[in-house]
């Protein structure tokens, strides 16, 4: 299962390393406390749970295609999140960085493109909004 | 024919439900679908082309002829990671 409503345990995704693994790369996305120029005080991530499972297999099933040598996991949270908790968490582990660098990077880049995966930002006064990356600025979008 | 629709985020807002059933007339596409939601729902009216679909949870053409049993949905921009 690549989705949880429970804290992702990255310590336990540390450990897949094998003998022959030189490189092990870690990215995490971490609940922001404003977006936009608006502050957000928690956020929501909505799924669309069984299409986004076979989704993620899917970007798995691209990731060890492209990056053949690496060893790619992947864990993302749903339900509410507080800010500074752990949203995403990719560890791509293989023999030398250029494989592990690469694939961690495909790994996120790819999962905000096609898993329905939706984020709705909370602000101080109550309100809250779906966000929207086609309609943020580009270098929101990239980052 | 009779197919399950799901509506997630903006969508389920702008709707107002989470989930219907809809009696289609066979050879219906998921383009003539969302031509039907976009006359009942104004949001869905304003948007100047269809959204991604996905038909029994994989991502489906505009082409695409609907089944009896079929499980569609229409997806707001994902924003996930």
């Amino acid at each position: 299962m690549y989705l949880t409503s429970s804290p992702i345990d990255v310590a336990k995704m540390l450990l897949e390393a094998r003998a022959s693994d030189g490189a092990l790369c870690l990215f995490l996305g971490v609940v922001r406390n404003e977006n936009e120029g608006r502050a957000t005080v928690s956020i929501e991530y909505q799924a669309y749970g069984a299409m986004a499972e076979s989704e993620m297999e899917l970007v798995a099933d691209g990731l060890r295609r492209d990056f053949p040598t690496a060893l790619v996991s992947m864990r993302h949270r749903v339900g509410p999140l507080a800010v500074g908790e752990v949203s995403v968490a990719i560890v791509a582990i293989a023999p030398h960085r250029a494989e592990a660098f690469a694939a961690c990077r495909a790994g996120i880049d790819r999962i905000k493109t096609t898993v329905p995966i939706w984020k709705r930002e909370f602000h101080p006064d109550g309100t809250s909004d779906w966000v929207d990356p086609t309609k943020e600025s580009e270098d929101r979008v990239i980052g | 024919m009779r197919i399950h629709l799901l509506y997630f985020a903006s969508f389920r807002d702008a709707v107002g439900r989470d989930e219907e059933d809809r009696d289609l007339a066979a050879g219906t596409s998921v383009r003539a679908l969302w031509q039907m939601l976009s006359r009942e729902v104004p949001k869905f009216a304003s948007f100047p082309s269809m959204p991604p679909a996905a038909v029994n949870r994989e991502y489906a053409r505009a082409e695409t002829v609907l089944n009896d049993g079929d499980e569609v949905a229409f997806l707001p921009p994902v924003a996930g990671g």
